[in-house]
Order: C-alpha cells, then structure tokens, then sequence
C-alpha cells in the first residue's frame, strides 16, 4: 500500500493507503473530516470539492495516492479560529443554504473563484459555480452569497 | 403575541453547523464495530431469476454475511394509501419483497445484499456472485402498457392495471357541456418523468443492542417516526417501544425520502443477524435507480368554452407511471393529490378525471415537490394559454374572466369545487394583477414585437397556480384510503430556569424549522431565541410525529407546538394568579409577563417556570411542571396560490432557450420568515423550470435509465437560470391559529407551465402555431417545432 503524507488544514498526516482510495474517502473515512461530502459517482456534483495546492478540485477525481506531498484544505479548515471565512458569512447572511449538503463544496468552489477574481460579475459566479449542484436553492442566494462575501451588497442592507 | 421575530428575516440558527462542514448527516455517523453493506441489483428491467450463486463471495476475506430473497424474501414494504377501481374493487397491491427471488422487475431491483468489513470488500464481493437470469420483454410507457399483449409486471395483474379511478361531475354531464361549447381546446401530452435528486444520497445504519434488546436505525428521512411504525407494524414486526429511529442532518429530500424503503429494513435485519452495526448508503447511480420518481403522466385533456370565453367544461384522460412497485404513498399522487386540484383557480361548472394507474417495469413513482398538484397545474395552465392562443384572446383577460372572486374564507364561505376540495380563502384577481405590473405587460408586449422584427424570439408565459397543504385533515384522508393519520405533534417543555425545549414530529432537511419555530416560540412567550431549542428527527426524544412533505411543517406542526404554547400560558396563568393573589381571569400574558389587569403587579415567564418546578407556593389541585404535548389535527387542507411569470428568449437558429425573467408573486398566507419562504420558493422555481427545460428520466426500449447519472441527467446549475424576482400577498388561512398555508411546494408547482407557455408563446409570435413541445424542452425540440 502506498504511503502518503499530506497537510490537511495545516496538520501533516502519514498514512498507508489502498491504491484505490479515493482522496474524498480518505478524508472522510481515515481522517473523519465529514464536512467533505460525496453526492454523486461521475465527479458532476461538486459536493467533494477541497483546496490542494491552492485550487478547487474534486476530491473524487483523484486518488488519495496521488495527493502525496500536497496541502489540502478542507470545509473545516477554512474558518481563521473562531472568525468565519467571508464566504461563510455571505453563505448565512444571504440564506445561501437549505439542506447543507452541496454547502462545503460550494463554498470551497467560491472561495477559489473569488481568490482568482475578487469582484465577479453575476455571470462570472453563475459560470464559476457551474460544476457545483445545489437542489435546495435556486442559486439566487448563493449568487448572493459570493456577491456578500466579495463587498458587493454592502450598499442594500 | 409579540411581534419581535415572527414576520422578520432571522438568519437561521442551523446554518453555523452546515458552512463549517459540521452537519452530521447519516453516512458521516461511523458506530464502532460497523460493517458495510452493498446491493447487488437486478441489470434487467424484467427477468427471471433462474438461479443465484453466492458461495464465492461468501468465501472472500472481510464478508460478513449474504442476505438473499431466500431468506428475506418473505418481508415486503407496504402502501400507506389504498384507492378503489371505479366498480368498488380494492386497488391490485402486488409484495414488494425486500430481496427478490422470483422475478425482478425493474433495473435496479434488489436481489442480495452482502455485509462486508468494508464498502469496498462487499462490492468486490458483489462482483463475484453469479446470478443467471432469464430475461423477458419490458414495458415502460404506462399508456402502452395497458395494451393487450404487454409483457405483465406482475403476473396476477391484468393489463397491469393497478387501478382506474374518476373524479369530478357524472361523465355525461361534462360530455353535454362539452357537446355545447363553441371552442374546445385539446392538448395530448406527457408530464415527464423527473428524479427528485436531493443532494445526499440516502443512507442508513441498522444497530441492534443485545443488552437492551433495542434496534436503533439512523435514517436520511422526512419521517422518523412513520418509518418506525411501517417497519415495526407492516414488514419486520419489530415491537415499536424497543426500536429507534432517528433521522439527523438530511440533505435534501422533496418527497424522495418520506418513503418506507427496502434498504431501512434490511440494514436492521443485518444488524440483528450479525451483532454488528450496518451501515448502506447509496451511489448517485443507485439513487437515479431506486429513489421514487415523479410525475409520469400521458394525458389527453380537452377544456371548452363558451362564446365568451367562458369555461365550460374540462374533460381529462390520463395514465399514471406507478413503476414496478407501490411505493409509501404513489397512489394517492394521481389520484387524491391531482384529480382534487383540477378546479384550479376558476369556475369550471363540469370537471372530469379518467384515471388509470399503471405498473411498468420502471422505479416506482411517488410524490415529487407537488406531488400531484404539478401535474394538475401543468394541465390548467397549459390549457388556458393554448386556449388564449387559439381563440385569440388574451391570456390573462381570459383568466380574469373565469377566476373564482375573491373570499376570506371568515366572513364568507370557502369555495366547494367540483373535485371534493373546499378552498379556504384566496383572491386570485390580486396575484396575477401584481405580477402583470411587475411584468410591465403592455411594455412587454410591445418588447417582444420589437425584438422578432430583429430576428429574436421573446416569449411569455403565465401560470396561475392553486394548491392544496397542510396535509392533512385525518378523517378526510382516511375516507379517501389513507392508512395513517395526518395530524402532527408538539411537545414544549420549559425547563426550570425558563428555558424553552420543543419537540417536533416535522422533520427539517432545508427548511429551517429550527429557527421559524423558534421565532413562534419566542414571540408567544415573549422570550429571547437562543432560550428556545427545536428538537427532531429522533423518535425516542419526540412523541411522535408524521414528519414533513406537502408543505405542512408549519401549518400543522407549527399548529401543533401553538396549542401547547396556550396550554402553559393557561397553567402559567393560574400559578401567577395564586401568586399575585387574584383570578387567573384576571391575569393577562403579554411580552413575557405574567400581569393583574390594570395593574403593576406581574412576574415574569422565568419566575413562573421556577414557581412550577419548585411548587412551595402553589394553587392547591395543580400538577407541578410546564411541560404540554399536544396534537393538532387540521380542519382542512390549506390552499396557497400564486401567479408565475416566465419570460423566455429562444434562439431561432438552435432552438436554445434562456429564461431571460422570472417573476413569482405567491400567496402563502401569514409569513413567519420571509427569508426562509424566499428561499423555498427559489429552489421550487429552479426544479419546476428544470422540468420545462432540462431534466426527465429516459428509458430505453429494454427498461435500461439511458441517462442514470449527473453526467448525463441535466440538473439546472447556476448559469441555467435567472435572478428570480419574488413579491407576496398575503390572505391569511383562516383555519390554523397561525394563518399560514406552506410554502415548500409552490415554485415547483407553477413554475413549470409558464416556461411552457411562454417558449410556445415565443413560436406562435413568429408563425409556429405548434400546440406542444415535450418536456424537457431541449433545443433539439424547440428547434424541431419551428420546423414543422
């Protein structure tokens, strides 16, 4: 079994790992890092997405062998302590969830977006967001979330 | 009352769990010792099962045990609705066995389960059970199916008929309003199918404690508690005090997960059998394959009018998909969650339904966000914008005409349709008169007039929607075949140091109950919302309950948790009564306290929960503790309504439509949250509009799901759809001591015709006089009927 070590919000992990396992499992399964989920099989969704290196990536598109040597960011690791990432704020100010299911991935999803292009135009999120499903919400708030998070609605309180 | 939350946006209370990744929904729950369970599936729609060979996989390292049909086979999950054929006969309810062993009869039936050290072990050894089956033809389409020489579902079904069903006037009757009409609208078409596609796959653990001799089963459920008595009463015959079911974080359900299914019952078998907790939760792939589908109607329906534009009658034939199997409440959706709705918003002297439920070698259908009422509003909405069209009149003079006046459902009766309902209140005239303004309609027009002049086609497309929610008066619905009542449950429990602890049977999966209940909470007994705590979804802490679907949490579960808000108001009258010495008539309760008429003298709701706790002072023949459950069983259906607006660009070269605007005025009674209401309606517009435009269940000719994946299945994203512009008017239920009528359900239900309508719009503005596009409408459609 090949041996991986990875830092996973900002703690490094050795572990041995079957060749198979994807990297989504092995953060749920061997590090218990639940807040990663899994909603479907052909990498469509996007409730898996994680930071590695700095980018949004699916973290059912790979496997956990191939995250060998990488930083990793998860949901959890996002926050600063007990201060919220602005997406988390925008994500609540702005009624951006239901059910929470697609929520980790597509705030993970935001915040590379918004790390790439800091004031997005309305189609910019919608296109940025594109690889992330949510059933709940229509996409109207999360569109305000992201717009919360990057100082765009602060003018309508 | 108090008026500090109730009406205001409170940002939500759960939300801290879910963006910090700390829900804990069920396939996060890891109990020591757990093993893992894995399905294998029938690949046909429709075969034999000649033999079955487990021995291999049996051998494998890390298999626990092997469950087969053989063993199990003799348990089945149960129908909770029964209907009647036309002639009086009971409705044909075929076994659905846990694990078949005979025959399969869908892709994706379920034939062994295997428990394994890991997911991974059981799949591998899965792979090595060889099962030889003898395939047979299949039949997905409901209207064929019914056909003479159909392959047969299930063997002792003739013409697969599950059965037909009418509702409405006396056929003759419609016939000879039929017969008097001087334009009669006719329209055939198919109400796809759809997957309802909640985010989280289901998933569930079956734990069996041999100490206490008690099962607890963890559950992605809308209804802990009907799951228990399903399980316990109907399939396993389990003693319901000794099982526990719990339904923590779900994601996402819209009707998907209320059902009873196979896989909760077989987990807690496994759980028995092996002494080890199990755990099953299915792939993307698996849920486009078992979790009930919705919709699946092919419908001929004829609307006439008179010389003035008048209705006159409504005259329907439909076939309803039912799938292989009856799932927890598939027949009650066409018939008693349809049929009723055909009244819509107007006056239709003659209605009348002719129904005929269908099995096919297909998932089972069940509700889907509407459940029934879609179906109903897609075939009314439809038919008045094609009337409109044909007669060439305008669409929404022509509602005007034939809406029902206005009604508070107070000072004047409810509305009695022609299909048993009776409406509670409504002013229909109000919603579609708003959204015209939000519209600018006569700008509109003269836009799309414009626009084709330049080569573009703009569309408009209305759709005036009535439902009915709050489900359900117990009584009614038990005249109707319900085999449950639809009353729910409420528990308050203050604690000693004023705290608030309430139990719920609804169940929230998105909704938000655990800040809109503690707003009504709060308001009530005028306390802060951090001294409130809402509690579900575990069948040992709450009473019991019959969970949430079509729109009732609040209406009947919010109803519920009222009437036993007033009962401690009540007892904490009397105790403040002794205390201050005077007549609990004599005390009033407002912000908090506990006061003397006209006077100074009151204590606060804190020194009466400590009072009923520590009973020195005490009235002489009252129990200590503030602690009321209470249920609530409504009077009648609660019946939200709404004009939906679609606006709609085609692109003439490709047939691409985009849904340039889309407005929403809905009348959902009172509003606790109206950020929270905003957002139900948001996320039914954007299923009802991926139903117009982009999602449907297709079948092959051999019953295969020929797009069972996301990859393939077109979900709406965010560039699919619009910012959508929302307003509300507000006609209270008059009915329920908070006056709402429910808000999950409405975008999805008038969201689908006016994307419809107003893609036909569009084609008619250019000369295509087409009549209908099946849904979805993919480019390929549209672009075909302008070629016709």
């Amino acid at each position: 079994m090949p041996k991986i070590t990875v830092t996973v919000n900002g703690t490094q992990r050795t572990h041995d790992v079957e060749g198979r396992l994807l990297l989504v499992h092995y953060l749920r399964d061997v590090l218990g890092l639940t807040g990663t989920h899994v909603g479907c099989d052909t990498s469509s969704c996007g409730a898996c997405t994680i930071h590695l290196d700095g980018h949004a990536v699916k973290s059912c598109s790979m496997l956990a062998a191939q995250a060998d040597g990488a930083t990793i960011t998860t949901i959890e690791g996002l926050a600063s302590g007990d201060e919220l990432h602005p997406l988390q704020v925008g994500f609540k100010e702005e009624h951006g969830l239901q059910c929470g299911f697609c929520t980790p991935g597509m705030i993970m999803c935001a915040a590379d977006l918004l790390n790439r292009n800091p004031n997005p135009t309305e189609q910019e999120i919608r296109e940025g967001l594109e690889g992330n499903i949510c059933r709940c919400t229509g996409y109207h708030n999360i569109v305000r979330a992201v717009q919360h998070a990057a100082g765009q609605l602060t003018e309508e309180v | 009352m108090s008026n500090k939350f109730i009406g205001k946006s409170v940002k939500r209370i759960e939300d801290k769990r879910f963006i910090t990744g700390k829900g804990r929904y069920t396939d996060d729950i890891n109990l020591p010792g757990m093993t893992h369970a894995y399905i294998l599936r029938s690949p046909y729609a429709h075969a034999r099962i000649k033999s079955i060979d487990t021995s291999a996989a049996a051998a494998m390292e890390g298999v626990v045990t092997i469950m087969t049909g053989d063993e199990v086979g003799h348990y089945g999950v149960p129908c909770g609705w029964q209907v009647n054929f036309k002639n009086g006969d009971i409705m044909k309810e075929p076994p659905h066995p846990l694990l078949v062993k005979d025959k399969v009869r869908h892709v994706g039936d379920a034939v062994v389960m295997v428990v394994a050290e890991s997911r991974e072990i059981a799949q591998d050894a899965a792979e090595a059970i060889i099962i030889d089956y003898e395939v047979l033809p299949a039949i997905t389409d409901a209207s064929k199916a019914v056909e003479a020489g159909a392959p047969l579902v299930h063997d002792d079904v003739p013409n697969n008929v599950c059965f037909d069903w009418e509702i409405g006037n006396p056929k003759a009757e419609v016939d000879e309003a039929m017969a008097s009409a001087a334009h009669i609208t006719t329209l055939e078409f198919v109400n796809q199918r759809v997957s309802p596609n909640a985010m989280e796959p289901r998933s569930y653990i079956g734990h069996y404690d041999g100490v206490y001799d008690k099962y607890t089963l963890y559950t992605s459920t809308q209804n802990p508690h009907l799951i228990r008595l399903l399980m316990c009463a109907f399939v396993l015959g389990l003693p319901e005090h000794k099982v526990r079911v719990v339904g923590p974080d779900v994601g996402g359900g819209f009707g998907s997960k209320i059902y009873h299914y196979t896989e909760e019952a077989l987990v807690t078998l496994a759980a028995k059998k092996t002494g080890r907790p199990v755990k099953w939760t299915e792939t993307r792939s698996e849920a486009f394959l078992t979790d009930a589908h919705g919709r699946d109607h092919v419908t001929k329906a004829e609307m006439g009018f008179d010389g003035d534009g008048k209705i006159v009658g409504l005259r329907i034939k439909t076939f309803a998909n039912l799938g292989a199997y009856l799932s927890t409440f598939s027949t009650a959706v066409p018939t008693y969650l349809h049929g009723t709705l055909l009244q819509g918003l107007y006056t239709t002297p003659k209605i009348h339904l002719d129904m005929t439920c269908v099995f096919t070698n297909t998932t089972a259908v069940d509700a889907y966000r509407g459940a029934g009422r879609p179906e109903a509003t897609y075939l009314l909405e439809r038919l008045l914008d094609l009337s409109a069209l044909e007669m060439g009149v305008d669409p929404t003079e022509l509602r005007l005409k034939n809406f029902i006046p206005a009604f508070d459902g107070v000072t004047q009766p409810g509305y009695q349709t022609n299909v048993a309902l009776q409406y509670d209140s409504g002013n229909y005239h109000g919603v579609l008169h708003r959204g015209l303004e939000m519209l600018g309609y006569e700008d509109f027009r003269k836009a799309q007039k414009e626009a084709a002049a330049s080569g573009k086609l703009l569309g408009v497309g209305f759709s005036t929607y009535i439902e009915a929610c709050g489900i359900a008066p117990s009584a009614v619905v038990g005249s109707l075949g319900a085999r449950a009542g639809l009353y729910e449950v409420g528990q308050v429990r203050v604690q000693p140091t004023g705290k608030v602890s309430v139990f719920t049977g609804a169940h929230s999966h998105g909704q938000g109950h655990e800040t809109t209940f503690a707003q009504v909470v709060a308001d009530r007994l005028g306390i802060p919302m951090e001294d409130v705590d809402i509690i579900h979804g575990d069948s040992d802490t709450v009473a019991f309950g019959m969970g949430t679907y079509g729109s009732r949490s609040l209406a009947v579960g919010g109803s519920a948790i009222m009437k036993s808000l007033d009962k401690i108001i009540e007892k904490g009258a009397k105790i403040a009564a002794h205390k201050l010495e005077c007549s609990p008539d004599d005390i009033e309760f407002t912000d908090g306290k506990f006061t003397v008429k006209g006077t100074d003298k009151s204590l606060g709701f804190g020194d009466i929960a400590l009072t009923a706790y520590v009973p020195h002072v005490y009235p002489a023949n009252l129990e200590p503790g503030l602690d009321f459950s209470s249920f609530y069983d409504p009077t009648n259906f609660t019946y939200p309504f709404g004009c939906h607006i679609a606006v709609v660009e085609v692109d003439k070269e490709t047939g691409a439509t985009k849904v340039k605007r889309f407005i929403a005025v809905d009348d959902v009674g009172n509003v606790i949250n109206p950020m929270i209401v905003d957002g139900q309606i948001h996320g039914g517009l954007a299923q009802g509009i991926g139903q117009a435009l982009l999602e449907g269940v297709e079948f092959d000719g051999n019953g295969q799901i020929i797009n069972g994946s996301y990859m393939d299945y077109a979900m709406p994203r965010a560039d699919d759809l619009p910012m959508f512009e929302l307003d509300r008017q507000v006609t209270p239920c008059p009915h329920n001591p908070l006056g709402v009528k429910g808000a999950g359900e409405a975008g999805c239900i008038g969201s689908t015709p006016a994307v419809v309508n107003a893609v036909i719009d569009a084609l008619w503005s250019a000369g295509h006089q087409v009549k209908d596009i099946r849904m979805p409408l993919t480019s390929e459609r549209v672009w075909s009927a302008m070629q016709s």
